[in-house]
Formats: C-alpha cells, structure tokens, sequence
C-alpha cells in the first residue's frame, strides 16, 4: 500500500515574537488510498496548520521552514504558484468548518460547482450542468434540481456542507482534506455528513485528510489517527490501537476527558421540592407589531413544563432551533415570554415588573456560551465579578472582598484580579464568567451551553467545578446543551426539547437507557462514536 | 505600563501632538505677544511677509497684522472645533446610542429624525440656522455642532447594533444593571475608539465649516478668525497670495494635528492593542 500524500517532517515558522516558534515541528504523517486519517488535538495544537501547509494555504507571516510534502511522489513545496493551483481543487480538495462564510453568498450552488469545472477542464456548458447535477445527486441533497438555483442562505446547514462536499469532489481528488467539517452542525445533521463521507470514500478510493477536535467523529471515521499537541504528533497509528490503547500520557488525558456515554455516574437522589417550576412557557418571534408587518412566525417555546429540583441539574438537550436557548433566556428574563410561569420560590419571574425584576435577579444568574464575547473587554475581571453585588447595592469593598474569595473558589488566583479578560484563556474566561454569576450567591444557576466552546480537557475540568460547586453550595441548575455526553455526566434529569416542545423527559439512566420519544432515539442515534466507549485509564 | 507611554510609541500620535501643542502655545501666548486687538489697523496694507519686521507674516488689504490674527485665531478655531465637536458629538451619541441599545420604534423614530438632518446638506442647514439666528460667535459654534451630528450617530448606533448581542451586555442585564448603566457604562466604552477617531473628523470639518462660512462674510466679523483672515484674502488671492495662504497653512496644521493625536489615542486607549508595537 502506498501513500497517496506524505508529509516528512514538515516544519513550519510562527513570526517572531508568537508564543512558539514553530506552528508545526517535524511533522511526519502519510495518508493511504481509500483511508481516512484523523488528525486530533486542542485549539493551538497546529492541526489546521497542517491541512493549510499541505494546500499552501497558510497565514501572513506564516512558512515552512523544513520538510517536504510528497503527492505521489512530488515535493509540492518545491512547485511554483500556477502548478499548485492545478493541484488546488483537482487533486486534493477541501472542505471547511463553516460552509456558509466558504460558499459565495451572492451565486447559486450550482453556478459555483460549476466553477470548478470551467477553471479546472474544458468541459460544454452542457457537460457541466449534468456533472454538476450528478453530484448534488451523489451528496443526497433532498431535490437536487433546486439546490442548483439555490442561494447558500436558502439552504439548512447540513445541506451548504453537502453542497460544500459536491464542490470539493467535482473534479475526483485523490485527496480530501476536511477541516472541522461538521463542528458547526447538529449531532443529527453531523451523523448524515460522516455517513456520506465514508460513503463516498468506499466508492471512490479518496484519501481522506480529517481534522477533528472531537474524539467521538475520530471513532466513528478514522482508520489512521495522529494525536498534535503544541505543533508535534505525539501519538499515531491504526483507529483501534489509539482509541483503545493509546501509550502517550497526552492521548490518555484527552481520551479520558471525554465525557463517556457508557458509563453515567450513578443518580444522586433527588430533592421533591422544586427550586424552580417552569409551567406553559410559551414565546413567538416574528409576531406583527405597530410598526413592523408580521415575520415567517416562529414558535420558539410551545407549553413547556418543566421543573428544576433543588439541588439538582435539570438539563435540557435539543439541536439549534428547538428553543432550548430560548427557554435560558427567557427564565432568567433576558426575554419576556408570552406566557406561562417561571416560579422560583413564591416569586413568579415571568410575571414582574421591569423595577422588581432588578431586585429579584440575583436569586438566579446565568453563565453564558462564549468566554471571549461575555466578559467586557474594557473591564478589569475582578471588577467584572464584583459588580453583580455593587448593582445589588453591597458597598465596594465587600464587593471586591467576595470576588476574591470568588477567585479561589473557580481556581483562579486572586492576584489576578486587576488583569483584563484578554490576558486569560478560553478556561480560565468561563470560570470568571462563572464566579461573576455565583457573587449574587443565586439559588438557581442557568448555564447555556457553558462549556460546548471549550478544548476537551478543559470542558472536563469546568464539569468537575460545576459539579464539585454543587456539592459545595447547593447549587440547583438549569444546564443547557446539545451535547449528549455532557448532559449525561452532569445531568440528574433531563428533558429533550424538539421544536419548542418537550418531547421526552426523565432521570439520565431512563432517558438514555431506554428512550420512548422516537426523536430522542435519533438523537442518541447520532452521537459520534457512541459504539466506543473510552478505556478506563 | 502608562497611556502616556504607550501613546509615545507611535511615531505619528507624537507629531500630531507636537502640531496640537504649537497650535495651543499659539492660543495661550496670544494676549502677551500681541495685548492689541488683533482687528486694528497696524500698518500700511498688503505688506509682505518678512518685509517689515515689525509683521513677520506680513499684514492684510485693511492693514492688519497677520501674525497678531493668526495667534489670536487659534483660540478661536480652538474654541470653535472643541464646543461643536462637543455639542456634535453629545447629541450624536445620545441619539445614537438611544437608537442602537433600544431598537424597535425608538429606533425607528430617531433613525427617521437622522434622516431627515442627513437629507439636508449640512452646510446650507448652517447657512440657514445662521440667516435666521444671527451670526455672533456662540450661535455659529452651536449651529455648527447641531449640523454634524448625524454621522455620529449613525457611527454610534451601528457599534451599539452589535455590541448589544454581546454576551457580556447580557451579562450586565442578568446582574440586574439599569438601562442608563448599561448604555453608558458597559457599552458605550466599548462603542468609543471609532468614535474618538470620528471626534477627529468632526474637530476638523467644524474649523472648515466655520471657515467657510467666514469665507462667505457670514460668520462673526468681530473676531479674528482663520476663515475671515482667508475671506479677508480673497480679493487680493492672486497677486498678495499669503494672505489666504497663511491661515490655511494654519488651519491644515490643526486638522492635521487633531485627526492624529485622535489616531494615536484609539492606539493607545485600546487595550487588546497593548503589547503590540
């Protein structure tokens, strides 16, 4: 068996003055015909500077230094600019993480593919249009006729990366380099894309190039894996052998980061008296008002009920659109839903008036998604921790005092109150943004999609805090996401949103072990990797 | 490490600087070098520059010293560029602001109001503003910051349209923060270096407003400003050259001047910039 593309200790050169030297050191890998090689690691580890140094794609300031590329034999480093660009697209292929920002939003699908075809052969108009047709046939995209004419915008995400997968393919690379492919999609939409990219890599022969953060995509697709950290492979060899038997201590640490499926902590008892009871929650978007005519109407949120024990975690898991963020939004009042009851305690938040809420607020504070966009960037952290409780009129000094004692409890240190957010990690961000929502000392704490932006081994330790701070304070919270295994760790019941309805709800063990709705069956269906479960390391 | 240092090391923040400090030396030591009212006649007219050296920049048609106009109009242009900018930049940002954080009808009404300034151009609502109010120095000063608004707060509202989707706005409404604490002390911070940068723009344009519309014997004759030095200039543009062209040099070195050290502040007020050189 040879390999089709091979990389011999390519080395590439960060610009003076970036925190290494070296973006990718002696990085040696070869991709097999009809394989697929997953490349794993964390943000920073150098896995999408290895699919840019083999296209030539790399940043500003950014070069090889050392090393060769080998296709088929050929050093591409070594080809002048028009002869990689013969290869760019007709011999090796990409797809990308986002495929609404790498489509052209002002063409059609179809016009686009068709690009493909007039730069790269000399095909009749005629030609192309059926090529092209062919393969929006051979991705399954749902009416392939219509997705010709169709504008990026007016397709489903799953759908743009289908179109993104027809375009890569167009001219039969030998290769294809996928790049985070799916890390944008739902879990469902994720399973179809992973089943079409086996599918067409059975039937053509490609060597498949995958870059992945997630170790349950690796499972499910990979033949070869090499493990990056910090630029270097620490780690490769066959699926089975890393998966199951990985040697290097960095394979084992993410490998055993990864929430697994198999394995649900045993169920903590649970309070029968609620911390919060969310009853006939409704919200539309789009609704007509004065001055605005009315929009395609939404239903967000239809009737949900929900209760929240104490102390517990009640969490609620769906795909983008069921309303789940909206259900976080509107509990902690950032909406105003259009109907229904959100009690905490006696007090029904739903139902008060702008001047009470601002009082009542600290009984329930939210940790939001994104640590880069949720601490202000022009704020010193310990002040940004400190000012829930000077809003809530508690003087400065014990404001800045509870922050302190705040910093401790997140693991941070506290000598680090006068830096701002940028000087802090991705980590680091959430358990700011975490100990700012615990300075109200809330009874009831929302965390929406807290640790879905986070690096594997740092998602573990922010689970381990929330899960440890509960213990500590008798936390009750509300967690949102739309990763099952997450849920499963942290979670002591569950209720399953589809739509703006909560289809199926229950404890972990039921809702997992046994599933009655048949969309929280597809859901399970379609995590990543669910067949492996992590060797007990 | 220091604002002051760091906007030391930009290169262009310092000559602007440098341009700002000469203009006000030339503000403050007005009333010593010349105690005279810069408006009387000094001399014979249209002397050269350098020709006598008791008029280094030599005098105007009516027999003024220019260099005496010249000192005595920066304060002016000074005064002038700084309180419209001010006015400009305070309706500006409120409306905007408004605008931006509230959304919906508010939205709609003030953006309706900015549209209606904008339609107008802004230099024959001046002409207007000062046909009907009269042309003394404080109404010319406010009529100009009420006409360059708009763009402030087009500029104001767009920061404020994403800012407000931030999480961390979010954040500071789950914390229970009121409406004026959030606009004004959450975002409004976040939303300042195009507008620092914008305040540049605006100094700048109040001076040539202002120039303009002395140029056009319509602003207050009874000060000595750079625009009534060039309207002064105008008869005489093609044999006695200099007297225009010397307070437009003047007028060049102050825009020059504001539009760099705003620059140079955004550079170094921006703390996601710190560390960079």
């Amino acid at each position: 068996m040879t390999a089709v593309l091979e990389l011999r200790g390519l080395s590439v050169a960060l610009p003076p003055g970036a925190d290494r030297p070296f973006a990718l050191q002696d990085v040696s890998l070869s991709l097999q015909r009809g394989r697929t090689l997953c490349v794993v690691g964390e943000s920073g580890s150098g896995k999408s500077m290895t699919a840019g140094a083999v296209m030539r794609l790399l940043p500003d300031g950014v070069s090889v230094s050392a090393g060769q590329v080998l296709l088929d034999g050929t050093d591409l480093l070594t080809l002048p600019e028009p002869a990689m660009r013969k290869i760019r697209g007709a011999r090796i292929a990409m797809i990308f993480q986002e495929p609404m920002t790498a489509l052209n939003p002002l063409r059609p699908i179809g016009d686009q593919i068709a690009e493909v075809f007039r730069t790269h052969t000399d095909l009749s108009r005629a030609a192309i249009a059926r090529r092209t047709l062919a393969l929006l046939e051979e991705v399954r995209l749902p009416d392939p006729a219509a997705a010709l004419a169709a504008f990026p915008h007016e397709l489903s995400g799953g759908q743009r990366q289908r179109a993104m997968i027809a375009m890569a393919l167009a001219l039969e690379p030998e290769t294809l380099i996928a790049d985070e492919p799916t890390t944008a999609l739902d879990v469902t939409t994720q399973a179809q894309i992973l089943h079409l990219i086996r599918d067409l890599q059975a039937r053509r022969g490609t060597a498949v190039l995958f870059i992945t953060h997630d170790f349950g995509v690796v499972a499910e697709i990979a033949h070869d894996i090499a493990v990056m950290q910090g630029g270097t492979v620490v780690e490769q060899g066959p699926a089975d052998a890393i998966l199951n038997h990985p040697q290097h201590p960095y394979t084992k640490a993410l490998i055993a980061a990864v929430p697994p499926l198999s394995h649900i902590p045993p169920p903590r008892p649970i309070s029968p008296e609620a911390a919060l009871t969310i009853t006939g929650l409704s919200k539309e978007f789009g609704k007509p008002t004065r001055f605005r005519r009315a929009k395609r109407l939404v239903r967000a949120l239809d009737d949900v009920s929900v209760t929240l024990p104490r102390g517990g975690t009640l969490g609620i898991v769906g795909e983008s659109g069921s309303g789940k963020s909206t259900l976080a939004r509107c509990v902690v009042r950032l909406l105003d839903p259009d109907g229904g009851s959100i009690r905490l305690g006696t007090t029904d938040l739903a139902a008060l008036a702008p001047r009470q809420l601002r009082t009542e607020r600290s009984r329930i504070q939210m940790v939001f998604q994104d640590p880069y966009a949720s601490l202000n960037p022009r704020r010193r952290v310990g002040e940004l921790v400190a000012q829930g409780p000077m809003v809530q009129g508690v003087a400065r000094a014990e404001a800045f005092d509870r922050a302190r004692e705040l910093f401790g409890l997140v693991g941070l240190d506290p000598g680090a109150m006068n830096r701002f957010p940028h000087e802090f990690s991705g980590g680091q961000r959430q358990r700011i943004g975490l100990a700012r929502a615990l300075a109200l000392r809330p009874e009831v704490l929302v965390a929406d999609e807290a640790v879905s932006a986070l690096d594997v081994s740092v998602q573990a330790q922010i689970l381990r805090l929330l899960a440890d701070l509960r213990e500590r304070l008798g936390l009750s919270t509300l967690f949102i996401t739309h990763d099952l295994r997450v849920a499963a760790q942290i979670c002591d019941w569950i209720a399953v949103m589809h739509r703006g309805r909560v289809v199926e709800e229950g404890t972990v063990a039921a809702v997992f072990g046994a599933p009655q709705h048949e969309y929280t069956r597809a859901l399970l269906a379609s995590v990543p990797g669910r067949g492996w479960a992590p060797p007990g390391i | 490490m220091s604002l002051l240092k760091r906007f030391g090391r930009s290169p262009p923040a310092v000559i602007g600087l440098l341009l700002m400090l000469v203009v006000l030396a030339a503000a403050l030591l007005a009333s010593t070098l010349y105690p005279d009212d810069p408006l009387r006649l000094a001399g014979r007219p249209l002397q050269w520059p350098g020709a006598n050296p008791r008029f280094p920049f030599g005098t105007d048609p009516s027999g003024r010293d220019i260099a005496a106009q010249i000192l005595h109009g920066a304060r002016v242009s000074l005064l002038i560029g700084s309180v419209a900018t001010v006015v400009s930049l305070g309706v500006g940002i409120l409306i905007g602001a408004f605008a931006g954080y509230f959304g919906g009808w508010v939205d709609d009404v003030l953006m309706r109001i900015t549209e209606a300034f904008q339609t107008l151009p802004a230099f024959l609502l001046l002409l207007v503003l000062v046909a009907v109010f009269g042309s003394d120095i404080a109404t010319v000063t406010l009529a100009i910051g009420l006409v360059s608004w708009p763009a402030t707060a087009r500029l104001t509202r767009a920061e404020f349209l994403t800012l407000r989707e931030r999480e961390f706005v979010q954040a500071c409404r789950t914390l229970g923060m009121g409406h004026g604490q959030i606009v004004f002390r959450e975002i409004l911070p976040n939303a300042l270096p195009p507008i620092i940068v914008y305040a540049g723009v605006v100094m700048a344009s109040s001076i040539l407003l202002e120039s303009a519309l002395a140029f056009l014997n319509l602003s207050d004759p009874n000060i000595a400003s750079w625009g009534n030095m060039i309207g002064a200039g105008k008869g005489v543009l093609r044999s006695q050259w200099y007297v225009s062209a010397i307070p437009g040099v003047a007028i060049l070195i102050t825009v020059l001047a504001v539009s760099l050290v705003g620059q140079g502040l955004n550079d170094a007020l921006n703390p996601r910039l710190r560390g960079r050189s």
